[in-house]
């Protein structure tokens, strides 16, 4: 009896806290905090520094970005550890939104991958028009490509290029000249440079990294190395805690008229880094899926 | 659930004899064994040396020794990258990213560890030994090598209790390692990596690989402290 008369004690408190934290939100003017995951290169290259306090002002509340590879800014999302996502990998967000992870899907903007190297170029495919056809080169002279190894939207880029043109890049401790390097884009950069490797990055961190690591951009421009990113909600049938007028709010602003001008207006060191909407090649995502399912 | 379906899934992966988590537990050992190896004899040298040698300056040596024990190993790390770095004084070397450069930084993280041990080991030691062996006619060398011999147990728990700091290292490892997949990726560093993925399962394995060379070693620490004291 006693058990049960305890049980109610707590109950009306919990019952209580809870009404006390309801007339909380409802007289806050304040909503609460919007979580974002993305990607590190919209972290890395300043863009959201630029972009979320604009937004926050607007919307009233701070939101909070976890910066990851974009394989895990998904899953975030999938576990409702976040109430929105902003990524870049085509193919992995149609399936995320397919799989009823996330809902209102939007694209916001684009920016390029690029591949670089060392000055001196061992393999010789400064200049190449085809993308496919410098990693050939690359693979065939035998000099050392570092790659992502992360399953971040980059990695997922790379695999996809090397597929193509049917290549299968291994690791082997003698011959070093695949390497896995499993970290983010920033120390890639490092490491490729330190080692005089080749890599393929995206413009915005190499921009940032560029005057620290000696490497050159040696093909940029093929339609393939579009880089697309999208903003997706996560689903709010899934969990029920989730922000999700936040989450709408956000993608609302971020894809309005306000939002992709400030975004075309993002530069480092005098370059603009990202482009509003969906690249113009009509071609690059049929080809791109073509390929990657095949 | 995660955790429990990743745990089952971890289990798999560990009796599967799955290939990539196994060459990653190779590695790590590999590594941490070699370094160890190399550490050893110098740090106990000079851990010795300080307990039987008297010289100005040898009381602010032995307090950098113990201030070494607390040093962070990613300031180990970027000291080293530093150096080997192609710019760097050591870079003509070109062992950046390799398991040369872990097993250079583990060295380095787990000398303290073995010379503080191999320092307090002979200065406990019964010093009637040393001036036993002296007075029996054993020349210095040989007095100092029975000392070395009667404090074995406790040397041998200096490096045990550095292998417990090395094998564990994620930050020198990842800096001067890179974390390469077949190359310099050991089991913290792969921790690191697969978290980062959301991939548990590869994850949690390498953890409960981690924790048995944890227990292993704590084990033969006892082992080897239950034998020191038989004396």
């Amino acid at each position: 009896m006693d058990h049960a008369f305890y049980k109610n004690i707590a109950a009306s408190l919990l019952v209580g806290a809870l009404c006390v934290m309801g007339f909380a939100d409802a007289k806050d003017v304040n909503p609460p905090p919007l979580r974002l995951a993305t990607t590190t290169s919209t972290e890395n290259s300043g863009l959201l520094a630029a972009l979320l306090p604009v937004f926050e002002k607007k919307y009233g509340a701070p939101v909070r970005v976890i910066s990851v590879g974009t394989g895990q800014a998904l899953k975030l999302g999938e576990r409702g550890d976040v109430d929105v996502v902003l990524v870049h990998a085509r193919e992995d967000e149609d399936k995320f939104v397919a799989a009823g992870f996330g809902v209102n899907r939007r694209d916001v903007m684009y920016n390029d991958f690029i591949l670089v190297g060392p000055t001196a170029d061992p393999a010789g495919i400064r200049g190449m028009k085809r993308v496919g056809e410098a990693l050939k080169k690359i693979h065939e002279t035998g000099a050392t490509f570092v790659s992502r190894g992360d399953e971040s939207g980059t990695h997922i880029m790379e695999r996809r290029l090397w597929k193509e043109e049917n290549i299968v890049p291994v690791t082997s401790p003698d011959a070093r000249r695949y390497l896995s390097a499993g970290q983010g884009m920033g120390a890639v950069l490092t490491m490729s440079g330190a080692l005089g490797a080749y890599t393929l990055t995206d413009r915005g961190t190499f921009v940032a990294y560029k005057s620290r690591i000696g490497l050159d951009i040696l093909v940029s421009g093929d339609p393939r190395l579009a880089n697309p990113y999208g903003i997706i909600a996560v689903n709010p049938k899934r969990h029920a805690d989730i922000n999700f007028a936040g989450a709408t709010a956000l993608i609302d602003w971020i894809t309005s008229a306000e939002g992709l001008k400030l975004i075309a207006s993002f530069k480092v060191s005098g370059e603009q880094l990202f482009f509003p909407g969906v690249p113009p090649a009509a071609g690059y995502r049929k080809a791109g899926l073509t390929n990657g399912a095949g | 659930m995660e955790l429990v379906d990743a745990t089952r899934e971890a289990f798999r992966l560990l009796l599967s004899g799955d290939g990539t988590l196994w060459t990653i537990v190779w590695i790590s050992l590999r590594v941490s064994l070699l370094a160890l190896l190399i550490a050893t004899p110098p740090a106990v040298a000079l851990g010795f040396f300080l307990a039987v040698a008297s010289f100005p300056g040898r009381r602010a040596c032995v307090i950098a020794l113990q201030s070494l024990l607390s040093f962070p190993t990613v300031v180990v790390g970027l000291i080293l990258f530093l150096l080997l770095t192609r710019q760097g004084p050591l870079g003509s070397l070109q062992i950046l990213y390799t398991q040369e450069a872990m097993i250079a930084g583990q060295a380095v993280i787990a000398f303290p560890v073995l010379a503080a041990f191999a320092l307090s080991a002979v200065q406990g030691a019964d010093l009637r030994v040393r001036e036993t062996a002296l007075a029996l006619g054993a020349s210095r060398a040989q007095a100092s090598w029975t000392t070395l011999v009667e404090v074995r147990f406790a040397v041998v728990v200096g490096v045990l209790s550095g292998f417990g700091r090395v094998i564990s290292e994620v930050g020198c490892a990842m800096m001067v390692g890179g974390n390469i997949a077949g190359i310099t990726r050991n089991i913290p560093t792969a921790i690191s990596l697969e978290t980062s993925k959301g991939d548990f399962a590869q994850g949690i394995a390498l953890g409960v690989v981690l924790m048995v060379f944890a227990v292993g070693a704590n084990l033969a620490l006892a082992w080897a402290q239950g034998r020191g004291g038989l004396d």
